[in-house]
This record gives C-alpha cells, sequence and structure tokens, in this order.
C-alpha cells in the first residue's frame, strides 16, 4: 500500500469567502450583554456592527413619570460599576437649575466618594481587562479592593451598590467620622500595596504588553472626531479632564495630574487608568485633609428635607417633610447640559424642566455609546482575540450604554 | 442671579451669543443664554451648514450628545438637540432645531462619525428622520420593534410584553395586560394645578358651587 498524501485544503484557486460570526450576547468578554457581528477574514476582522440596546430598560422615560427626588436611583442602575458618578451629573443638573448652594462638607463629601467610586470602577476594568487578556491572579487581588470600597460604600448610605447618598442640596446623611478614618488608612497602606503588587505582575508582563501594545491605535484627531472622553482621550495624549478644565464641587482645590498615554494603544488606556487610581488616593487624602464640620444638606427648606427632631418640633418643618416626599420640589423651567468627569469619560445629562415637580426630558449622555461606534473603527485589520481587549480597554458596562 | 450652585464652570459665556449670532447669519432664528447655556436655535434645512461653521470657524470640535425632545402641542413637534464641546475654548454650546414626523434632519454624519449612532438613537426613540444618514436603523429597541417609544403619546407601559412559552418552547410577544391600572400618583397641589377631581367634587356637578 502506497503512501496517500492528504491534500491541502488550501491549494488550488478556491475563493475563500469571509464569514460572520456572532460575538455575544452572553460573552464573558462582552462586559454584559453585547452583540457583535464580525465579518471575518481567516482570523482578521474585517467589519464589526455591534447591536447594542439588549439592556434596554427605558430609563429616560421613567424618569419623566417620576419626581426629581424619585429618579434618581434610577441613575445609580445605569453604570452599576461607578454608581455614585452617575448620580452627580443628575445631581448638579437639578442644582444649576435651582441654582441651589451646597454647604461645603457636603460638596468635600461627594467628591471624596465620587473618588473611592473611580478606584472601585477602575478596579472592576483593571481586573476584567487582564482577565480578558489570559490573566487570572492580578483581577482576584484587585477584587479585595473593590470589595473594602464596596464595605466604605456600605457604611456611607447603607447600600453596597446603589447608593442614593447624593441629593439635591447635598447629601443623603454625614458619614460617621471612623469611615473616613478608616478610608484614609486604607488609602495609606492597603491600596498601594495590594495594587502595587497586582500591577507589578501586570504592567511590565510580557504576555500583556503582545496583547495591548499597539493595539487599537487611534490618533489624536480621530479621538476627538468620535467624541472620545475620560481615559479614551487621555490615552490619544490630549490632557482633557473635565474635573479640571471644568471644575465642579471642590475639585479646584484639589491638587492632582492628569496621566495622558503617548501611543494611544489598549496598553496605554490601561496604564492611564491605572495612574489615575493612584491621582485619585491623592485626592481622598486631601479631601481628609480639609474637610470642614458643618451642615451635609443645603438650608433651603424647599430643598433637601428638615432633620427628623426639628420636625417634632416645628410646623413649618413638618409641612416642608410632607411636600417634598408626597409633591416633591419644583424645578424652574428651562434647560441646561451638564457632563461630569464619570470614570469611563464624559457622562451628561442633558435636563428639561416645564416648572413642575417631575422632569419634562432627561436625556442621559453614556460615554460608552461613542466609545463602542468606534469599535469598527479600531479593530479593524486586527486580529479576532484583539477584539476582547479592545473591549476591555473602552471600560464598557451595559446599563450605561443601554439605559 | 448670582451663581452659587457648584455645577462644572466652563469658560465665560461672555460675548459668545453675539460672535456665534453673527458668524450664523441668516442660520439662526434665535439665540438665548439661560441658567449658564448657550442655546442657538437655528433653521433645520442648513443644520449641517450651521454645525460646520462651528466646528470649522469657532472651534467646537466634539459632538457630545444629539438629544430628541417631544413638544406634542408645537406644530413642528420634535426637537434635535446638538451638544457641542469646545476642547480648546473649554466652552459648550447647544444646537437645536425642530422639526415634525415627516420633515427629515439633515444628517451630520458627514462632519463627525459619532453623529451615526445618535441619529440612529433619535430615529428609534422619537422616529426623526435624518437625511443622508445612510444606516437609519433602529438602535436600543428591540428587533422587530414598532412604534417610536419616547414620544410623549406613548404610554409607559408600552404595547407589547413577552415571555417564555412553554409550550411553543421559545419567546412570545403578546399584547401587555396589567394585573392592576398603571398607577400615576399626582402630588400636585389643587391650588396649583393638579388635573384630577378631587374626591368628592364630583357629587358637586350641577349644583351651585
Amino acid at each position: 500500500m502506497s503512501i496517500q498524501l492528504e491534500e491541502s485544503p488550501t491549494t488550488g484557486d478556491e475563493v475563500i469567502t469571509n464569514y460572520t460570526i456572532n460575538f455575544g450576547p452572553q460573552h464573558p468578554a462582552a462586559h454584559g450583554v453585547l452583540r457583535m457581528v464580525m465579518e471575518l477574514d481567516g482570523e482578521i476582522i474585517e467589519r464589526i456592527d455591534p447591536h447594542v440596546g439588549l439592556l434596554h430598560r427605558g430609563t429616560e422615560k421613567l424618569i419623566e413619570h417620576k419626581t426629581y427626588l424619585q429618579a434618581l436611583p434610577y441613575f445609580d442602575r445605569l453604570d452599576y460599576c461607578s454608581p455614585l458618578c452617575m448620580e452627580h451629573s443628575y445631581i448638579l443638573a437639578i442644582e444649576k437649575l435651582l441654582n441651589v448652594e451646597v454647604p461645603i462638607r457636603a460638596q468635600y463629601l461627594r467628591v471624596l466618594f465620587a473618588e473611592l467610586t473611580r478606584i472601585c470602577n477602575h478596579m472592576l476594568n483593571i481586573g476584567a481587562h487582564v482577565m480578558d487578556v489570559g490573566a487570572m491572579t492580578p483581577n482576584l487581588w484587585v477584587f479585595e479592593l473593590r470589595e473594602d470600597c464596596m464595605n466604605f460604600f456600605e457604611r456611607m448610605s447603607g447600600a453596597r451598590m446603589h447608593h442614593a447618598y447624593l441629593r439635591p442640596g447635598g447629601v443623603h446623611q454625614d458619614v460617621p467620622e471612623k469611615l473616613l478614618v478608616d478610608i484614609g488608612e486604607w488609602v495609606d497602606t492597603r491600596l498601594p500595596e495590594l495594587f502595587g503588587d497586582a500591577m507589578s505582575l501586570v504592567l511590565d508582563n510580557r504576555i500583556f504588553k503582545q496583547r495591548n501594545v499597539d493595539i487599537a491605535v487611534v490618533s489624536r484627531d480621530d479621538a476627538i472626531a468620535w467624541g472620545f472622553s475620560g481615559p479614551m482621550i487621555r490615552a490619544a495624549g490630549i490632557p482633557w479632564d473635565l474635573r479640571k478644565s471644568q471644575p465642579y464641587e471642590v475639585y479646584d482645590r484639589m491638587d492632582f495630574e492628569i496621566p495622558v498615554g503617548t501611543n494611544s494603544d489598549c496598553y496605554d488606556r490601561f496604564v492611564v487608568r491605572v495612574k489615575e487610581v493612584y491621582e485619585s488616593a491623592k485626592i481622598i487624602k486631601q479631601c481628609l485633609a480639609e474637610m470642614p464640620q458643618g451642615p451635609v444638606a443645603s438650608t433651603d427648606g424647599k430643598v433637601s428635607p428638615p432633620k427628623r427632631g426639628e420636625m417634632k418640633q416645628s410646623m413649618e418643618a413638618l409641612i416642608h417633610h410632607f411636600k417634598l416626599y408626597t409633591e416633591g420640589f419644583h424645578v424652574p423651567a428651562g434647560e441646561v447640559y451638564v457632563a461630569t468627569e464619570s470614570p469611563k469619560g464624559e457622562f451628561g445629562v442633558y435636563l428639561v424642566s416645564d416648572g413642575s415637580n417631575k422632569p419634562y426630558r432627561c436625556k442621559i449622555r453614556p460615554t460608552a455609546f461613542s466609545h463602542l461606534q468606534a469599535m469598527d473603527m479600531m479593530s479593524k485589520g486586527h486580529m479576532l482575540p484583539d477584539a476582547t481587549a479592545i473591549l476591555g480597554a473602552i471600560d464598557v458596562v451595559f446599563g450605561e450604554c443601554d439605559r | 442671579m448670582s451663581v452659587v450652585h457648584s455645577a462644572p464652570k466652563f469658560s465665560s459665556n461672555e460675548g459668545v451669543v453675539d460672535t456665534l449670532s453673527k458668524a450664523l447669519g441668516d442660520h439662526l432664528v434665535d439665540a438665548t443664554e439661560a441658567n449658564g447655556e448657550i442655546l442657538l436655535r437655528v433653521k433645520r434645512e442648513s443644520i449641517e451648514d450651521a454645525l460646520r461653521i462651528l466646528r470649522d470657524d469657532h472651534a467646537y470640535q466634539q459632538l457630545m450628545e444629539i438629544a430628541g425632545a417631544d413638544y406634542p402641542s408645537r406644530p413642528e413637534r420634535f426637537e434635535v438637540v446638538y451638544m457641542l464641546l469646545s476642547l480648546t475654548k473649554n466652552h459648550r454650546i447647544m444646537v437645536k432645531c425642530s422639526t415634525d414626523e415627516a420633515t427629515p434632519v439633515p444628517t451630520v454624519t458627514t462632519l463627525w462619525p459619532n453623529a451615526g449612532w445618535l441619529e440612529r438613537e433619535v430615529f428609534d426613540m422619537y422616529g426623526v428622520l435624518f437625511d443622508g444618514n445612510t444606516d437609519l436603523r433602529r438602535i436600543l429597541t428591540d428587533y422587530g420593534f414598532e412604534g417610536h417609544p419616547f414620544r410623549k403619546d406613548f404610554p409607559l407601559t408600552g404595547y407589547v410584553e413577552l415571555r417564555y412559552s412553554e409550550e411553543e418552547k421559545r419567546v412570545v410577544y403578546e399584547p401587555v395586560e396589567l394585573a392592576q391600572d398603571l398607577r400615576q400618583f399626582d402630588f400636585m397641589s389643587p391650588w396649583e394645578g393638579a388635573d384630577y377631581v378631587l374626591p368628592g367634587d364630583e357629587k358637586a356637578e350641577g349644583e351651585a358651587k
């Protein structure tokens, strides 16, 4: 019997056609429910058509049917990885229309916990990103830190994830002194130790670099034209941070740096986030050092509710409380667009008020929408496994993207 | 009124309305400044030209958002609002135009590539058409969805609900059936225009009040 050579399946003149695969909607690296219809040439991505909206809950419509205060918890459920920063834009939009003054201690508390939220969010994204490209250990380590953050949030508001802590005119309640002490200690010791350890495994790791360096390079002009914001635009070398350029609350008193990238690839986006964690830690320390004593909510009874004790004594306070929790406060007619620097980028709220106690229109500007739209542009010509790295570096959460 | 709130502070609005009004010329309908925001209302037909002028000559490089809004009582019920951001001037403006169900708005995908999805979203939610957008598919709603859910006359509960059918072994769509009526609590004070009948008032119908 003679040896029969197997014929190569690719020799000859046959043309290999592109084929289409479905990435998601249930894929661990899709960071939620994302369906991407990919057109591949072998393993090279030719075209990506992301299908979003699988988590669309009609938040904006629901908000139109609620009073301003009742609509607040919906924001926690947008980007459930950084709930406080979602509330922040909404609260500031209401305050801008009302033109209400926020006590200085409340502003410090907001900034303090917004930065803690940023750390918490970056922990998840950094962990998920390294896991997407194959590393297991760092994710487990940074989840420890995330757990610590959650515990702090629980002591702050009673809830680990959906805080509903910010209120128009201030914050819901003051925090125990011990919590501030513990956060200070955590930022000084545990965070840099554990995070530094975890990052020492990743940042110079050969495999991690091979998977991320020079992947999805976006030029400066493209980053601007595609409406990038947050770490995505900073990785492109544009030092644009709303906390610095359009300061809100007490950010203008804070001393921090804006990390920028040079290459604008997935690795730079990752490093920008790692550096931001340290900058956030710096801001937290300053907040803890400078935070004055005082009220944590506006003293205007028409906006923020009275204290329990006050209600027992004062008729006026009782009426205010009753009106606030039934009818709610009225917001003067007008429209504003307020955007803050959420951990993922510019998170904006376009709020239209018709003078009643409910928002007439509340349009939420998610960060992931513009970034995900550029997915096709960014992944063209890359390999199929790079798609997960690109997606990880975008930092997308579908609660916010789909609303 | 002095500004006491702590919302983001961008560059001063001083003189911006005049400069931009002059630059936009005939395209402009009116320009206002309220609550620290600059709002330019431009003619629908020239929205693309107007935004091009703002982008190229006045350094509003980024299109951050396109928002739709529905005002059913107006002859042209929909508003399309464009949020522009200038990275170099550190300034924000809002540009808007209005339209109705049938008249398309010129697309701005020619100016910003990210306008594609933003316009798709406005189309999906409000049914506003964009002339020149080559990919005007639905984006957030379900495959095969009918209607435009963010219109004010679209009910909050929607028209269809879906469940997994054990018999058919697939998800089936059915008309919405509410076990209890959707409750809308109206806590507006009756002296300030609540639109419900106070309990007991219905008996007074036709009698001297």
